[in-house]
């Protein structure tokens, strides 16, 4: 059995409305805050971060991964999960639109490398993220991420 | 054979295709050290590495480096990494 990532989730909101990508950030952004994880002036340096370099956050077809550098804005290590109503542009050349935001946060560059490990595993199977996107409550992105951990 | 894996921050997506580049080149069997990097760091790094594997967006901010930059679409998808990896090391 793989790490379960419903256990390094803080915090997951499922069938969210977000207007437009900077909506969509801060949504991952209250989910970190929300968990603990964050003050809210790292969800204003996710944001500052896409302004900067674009939207390379957006890293396969409708997944983006917000994130900024560690900063004191972090006050530990968090993962928080957003699932959009209706997809949202992040003007990704290839990869928009976006159906789910997951907000990271870390402390340093290297203590969350068994959570990303875990995380591209079920961000890669498509069978899993389509059940996943289809889920209407925490509860139910829970039991399937839980389920994904024990199968593997 | 030393390869960069580059991300605005260091701690994301960096990651993620640096772990993804890593199972790809263990089945290619080929011997290379997989760095992920922030942009920061990236340039320099890049100076002594034969390939940078990043995105669309951060391919134009490293700007000009000897080393053979790669883009990469979808982090996730082993068939790019594997295809685009592969013409590289020819």
């Amino acid at each position: 059995m793989s790490m379960n990532l419903a256990e390094a989730l803080s915090s997951i909101t499922t069938k969210a409305t977000a207007s437009d990508w900077r909506a969509a950030i801060r949504l991952a952004g209250d989910g970190l805050v929300a968990g603990g994880a964050t003050t809210d002036a790292y969800t204003d340096e996710m944001l500052a971060a896409v302004d900067k370099h674009g939207p390379y956050i957006v890293i396969a077809p409708g997944i983006a991964l917000a994130h900024s550098r560690p900063s004191p804005a972090v006050l530990h290590g968090g993962l928080s999960w957003v699932s959009l109503a209706s997809p949202v542009e992040f003007g990704h050349s290839s990869n928009d639109p976006v159906n789910l935001v997951i907000g990271l946060a870390a402390i340093d560059h290297d203590s969350h490398i068994q959570v990303m490990g875990a995380l591209a595993g079920v961000l890669s199977d498509s069978a899993a993220m389509t059940r996943l996107l289809a889920a209407d409550s925490a509860d139910e992105v829970r039991a399937e991420l839980t389920a994904i951990a024990a199968a593997a | 054979m030393k390869i960069v894996a580059v991300c605005g921050m260091g701690i994301g997506t960096s990651v993620l295709l640096k772990m993804n580049a890593e199972k790809v080149l263990a089945k290619l069997g080929v011997d290379a050290d997989v760095e992920a990097a922030d942009m920061g760091v990236a340039r320099g790094a890049a100076q002594t590495a034969e390939i940078v594997l990043t995105s669309e967006e951060l391919a134009e901010e490293i700007g000009d480096v000897p080393a053979n930059v790669i883009i990469i679409n979808n982090f996730f998808d082993l068939e790019e990494i594997t295809e685009k990896l592969t013409a590289a090391v020819q």
